[in-house]
């Protein structure tokens, strides 16, 4: 082969690299090293690692643990889909393309929004971008959040809306119930206002249910809707396109995908008509038919939005998406359905409940702090225990069990964590969880 | 050289949908949770309930696996075939790799864990990092970013901190950014809020180093580049730009979607970079799953670590931790720490390969892209812009503009013909600023018979371009559908973007 491109040695092949940029000694990297001692080396780190399947982990916030269906990782792993890419070539990715198409059905049908793409990353930044398309259509610098808004999701909201000068204003919550304050939106909403945002169920589990009155104050103003999902949740409770979200957002993670420490994750992203499509970001599949006319087809549709084409004037700079996560979320709802679903939220509801009913019965703990309902997430406050949330998760790690997350960054809701209950909790874990939490509180 | 892709008159799986029918069984709750609680719908208010419940389709389980396989026989990754989609490195993905991330001990891990339970991954990370750092030159890297695209808008939001500090920041908002550059580049900088200059290529095919200086001034943030560039050309003269620009007090970032080539040869740092992402999906092998989840990791020299993103991975001498606690960051670029099963996989392959293993790879990615070069100058049918004069590196940029002018014949329709080879399509139309652009990247995990294969169906497309134009303007015939409408489906009128849509449209024209 170098004979065929008339070069003697290997080293020829970079010399129009310059010697002052040339590196001079070797790149300090261990040798290579076989398959299996690669697969036992990692599998040694990893044993370190104590995960939610090796104890009761009741962590939610943004991220959490469902059954992913032995189906689902079956279908992504198939390399066909896994080790192809974004599909340029239509005639050859329809499955992929199909696979996708679906993807976008089902949000449409779960969310009830006309127009869903085929993923963003994560949910906080589909949240970011949501707020920036929010300013280019209505052509106003403004994002109105409820007050208790997850602080993850808030700190890459503001990374993504700085550079272009949308001003984030915190909406107040009733430290009570957890629902929004109308009042209070009522003073903050302006004409500089391009989206009030709400989610549903909200960071703190439970519903905000005056989503009707959210949605025409926010109209009268001309301001957009911009609702946020547990798509799981959707199973049972009112889709935002019902109550006139003109975008919907969410974290797909619990739609058949792992865990995985956060990572990969799957942010939903849909909206409501078609003058706010030529502004969504992301890739979009669209049916349409072979030039032939003879058989149905897929393709990626409204390039010209895109990077690729658009340059420094597309809706996003979104190329690489989490289009496998998409498929994964595809087959998971394809294996649940609607009956499906909705036997997992009653599961999950009725969970959940349990959890906060022997939880009260602890003394000096209140489950939950919220007077309000909840879907799987519920705060759990400590302020008569005597002990902080802190120190009792820690007590809680010492007894084997992976307390909620510890809500340090709202002060006004007192010691108070953040306990979630899926299908995967059993009625032993949340009883030794009652358990453990009585004995530790006994022992003060 | 005959192929024929898998071809299943596949409907939608909505429309394969029968009442009642569950493929999945959710666990119940037990008896005593039942007895406990009652009725679950005591505690969902009835204005927050769904009425109707969402339109999912309904199959067994056994449906649901056939429909998704007969899709997937239906695509086309590099597990099928040669993939010298250019620009993407679409190199083969080591088994092993994959297997790794299907432990429980990663796939149950919660991101919110107490740090006490997740020193492994944390460790695993932390290499990561140090491993990246080495094969650029930076000094420390985050492992956030999920896309190259990701990671860019987070460079540019650096460039952007960095000459606040410096109480420049409403001055410096210009970013300079080739016409060669990939389309994410200036996407990524106006996001971050700046305005673009387009500087050009000269004739060498490399960046025009006298309007990068004439382009220069108080108002430059930096310049976004790649190298080699997207034409596969070595970027001779970057310590030049490089000073130039650090003289302007501008930064320069390297966006390494094309690091395949350089490997252990040459580093970021050696050629006066700032800031680099990382294609973890394209340089360390991690599948491109159909269009992500990918991962960009960012890296920085020793001045630029304080505005990376938080957390960073850090380690105190005896415990791996999250490190929050850095006031000039950037902030959050995403909810958690990063595509932690990609991220693994890369750290898997950076280890099997070692030193010498990813040397080879950039060694035979761009003895690769020459031989595939050097058949194609030969053969004479397409014009290589600049070569011979210049060695590519890890890929070609090859013009099909002498066989559209005499043939009628376009890229697009090549690209089309190419696929009833079984051979993937190269990046088409890209650069811009080549005409008729084919742009391949054979990688270092293709064969010489391969490569042989690829050259091959190029000249046998190019014959037919001449000798039967209106064979490859109709192409393809052997993949799962023949040439799909694009147009239709982008048209107003036409387009069909859910099954919602679809149900819609099908009601209206049954209307009388």
């Amino acid at each position: 082969m170098l004979e065929e491109v008339g070069l003697q040695d290997v080293e020829q092949l970079y010399m129009d690299v310059p010697e002052s940029v040339r590196l001079k000694e070797r790149l300090k990297i261990p040798r290579s090293t076989s398959e299996f001692e690669v697969r036992r080396y990692i599998e040694s780190l990893l044993a370190k690692n104590r995960t939610a399947s090796d104890m009761p982990c009741f962590l939610g916030a943004g991220c959490w643990n469902h059954h992913v269906p032995a189906a689902v990782d079956h279908v992504v792993g198939r390399s066909e889909f896994a080790t192809s890419y974004t599909p340029y070539q239509a005639e050859t990715s329809q499955g992929l393309l199909q696979a996708l198409f679906e993807y976008q059905s089902m949000i449409c049908e779960l969310t009830e929004m006309e127009y869903a793409n085929s993923s963003m990353y994560d949910w906080s930044t589909a949240l970011g971008e949501a707020a920036r398309m929010a300013a280019r259509v209505t052509g106003r610098d403004e994002l109105l959040i409820p007050q208790y808004t997850g602080p993850e999701r808030v700190a890459a909201l503001k990374t993504y809306t700085e550079p272009a000068g949308i001003r984030i204003v915190r909406i107040a919550q009733d430290s009570h119930t957890g629902q929004v304050i109308p009042e209070d939106l009522k003073r903050k909403i302006t004409n500089r206002t391009a989206a009030v945002y709400v989610e549903n169920p909200s960071f703190l589990g439970c519903y905000e249910i005056q989503v009707d009155l959210i949605s025409d104050l926010a109209h009268s103003k001309r301001s957009l809707l911009i609702v946020g999902v547990d798509p799981i949740s959707l199973g049972v409770v009112r889709p935002p396109g019902d109550y006139g979200a003109d975008i919907v957002i969410g974290e797909g993670q619990p739609l058949g995908n792992h865990m995985n420490y956060g990572g990969p994750t799957l942010g939903i992203f849909a909206c409501s008509e078609s003058r706010l499509l030529r502004q969504m970001p992301g890739r979009i599949i669209g049916l349409t038919s072979t030039l032939d006319g003879k058989d149905v087809a897929y393709c990626m549709v409204h390039q010209t939005r895109e990077q690729h084409i658009r340059r420094e004037r597309a809706t996003s700079n979104i190329c690489t998406n989490e289009a496998l996560c998409a498929v994964a979320a595809a087959v998971y709802l394809s294996l649940m359905g609607p009956a499906g679903l909705k036997r997992l939220c009653e599961t999950i509801i009725t969970k959940c409940h349990y959890a906060m009913r022997v939880l009260s019965r602890v003394d000096g703990v209140k489950a939950p702090l919220l007077d309000a309902s909840h879907f799987k997430e519920f705060t759990l406050n400590f302020d008569y225990a005597g002990r902080s949330a802190a120190a009792i998760h820690s007590e809680l790690l010492k007894k084997g069990i992976h307390g909620g997350k510890v809500l340090t960054e709202f002060p006004e809701l007192g010691e108070t964590a953040l306990y979630c209950v899926t299908e995967v909790h059993s009625r032993r874990d949340i009883d030794a969880l009652a358990d453990a939490l009585n004995e530790i509180l006994r022992g003060r | 050289m005959s192929y024929r892709q898998a071809r299943w008159i596949e409907p939608l799986i909505f429309e394969k949908s029968r009442p009642g029918v569950i493929g999945y069984m959710p666990p119940s709750p037990d008896l005593k949770e039942r007895e406990i609680v009652g009725d679950p719908y005591d505690f969902l208010p009835s204005g927050m309930r769904r009425r109707r419940p969402p339109a999912l389709p309904e199959l067994s389980e056994g449906e649901v696996v056939r429909h998704y396989i007969r899709l997937s026989q239906q695509s086309f990754g590099v597990d099928s075939g040669a993939y010298p989609l250019g620009s993407c490195t679409m190199k083969y993905n080591p088994k092993v790799c994959d297997e790794i991330v299907c432990s429980p001990k990663i796939r149950d891990l919660h991101p919110l864990q107490d740090e006490s339970l997740t020193q492994g991954i944390l460790e695993v990370l932390y290499h990561l990092s140090n491993l990246l750092a080495e094969v650029t030159g930076m000094s420390r890297f985050s492992l956030q970013p999920a896309a190259g695209a990701h990671a860019e808008f987070t460079g540019a939001l650096i460039i952007r901190a960095y000459h606040k500090v410096n109480g420049e920041g409403g001055k410096r908002d210009e970013m300079l950014i080739p016409d060669s550059a990939h389309g994410t580049n200036p996407a990524s900088a106006a996001m971050a809020g700046f305005k673009t200059v387009t500087i050009p290529t000269e004739d060498s095919g490399c960046i025009d180093v006298d309007a990068v200086e004439s382009a220069v001034n108080e108002h430059t943030a930096g310049l976004m580049l790649t190298n080699p560039n997207t034409l596969g050309i070595f970027e001779r003269e970057i310590l030049e730009v490089s000073e130039t620009i650090h003289s302007a007090g501008g930064l320069l970032y390297y966006d390494g979607a094309n690091m395949n080539a350089i490997l252990g040869k040459t580093r970021p740092l050696e050629m006066g970079f700032d800031i680099v992402h990382l294609n973890l999906h394209k340089t360390f092998a991690t599948p491109h799953g159909g269009g992500g989840p990918g991962a960009g990791p960012v890296g920085v020299v020793k001045r630029l670590e304080e505005y990376l993103p938080v957390p960073l991975v850090a380690y105190d001498g005896s415990r791996y931790y999250l490190d929050y606690d850095r006031p000039l960051s950037v902030g959050k670029i995403r909810g958690f720490y990063g595509n932690i099963a990609v991220l693994l996989r890369a750290y898997a392959y950076i280890i099997s390969m070692g030193v010498e293993g990813l040397e080879a790879a950039s060694e035979l990615a761009v003895l690769n892209a020459n031989y595939v070069a050097r058949k194609l100058h030969r053969n004479g049918s397409y014009i290589i812009p600049f070569y011979p004069d210049s060695l590519v590196k890890h890929e070609c940029v090859v013009s099909a503009g002498k066989i559209y002018r005499e043939t009628g014949v376009r890229a697009w329709d090549i690209s089309k013909r190419l696929l009833d080879y079984g051979i993937h399509s190269p990046t088409t139309y890209f650069p811009q600023i080549v005409d008729e652009a084919l742009m391949i990247e054979p990688t270092e995990t293709e064969s010489l018979e391969s490569l042989d294969r690829l050259v091959e169906a190029m000249i046998k497309v190019a014959g037919e371009a001449y000798s039967n134009p209106d064979l490859v303007k109709g192409a393809p015939y052997s993949t799962s559908v023949r040439r799909v409408d694009e147009a239709k489906a982008s048209h107003p009128q036409t387009m069909c973007l859910s099954w919602r849509m679809k149900r819609t449209a099908d009601q209206t024209s049954r209307r009388p």
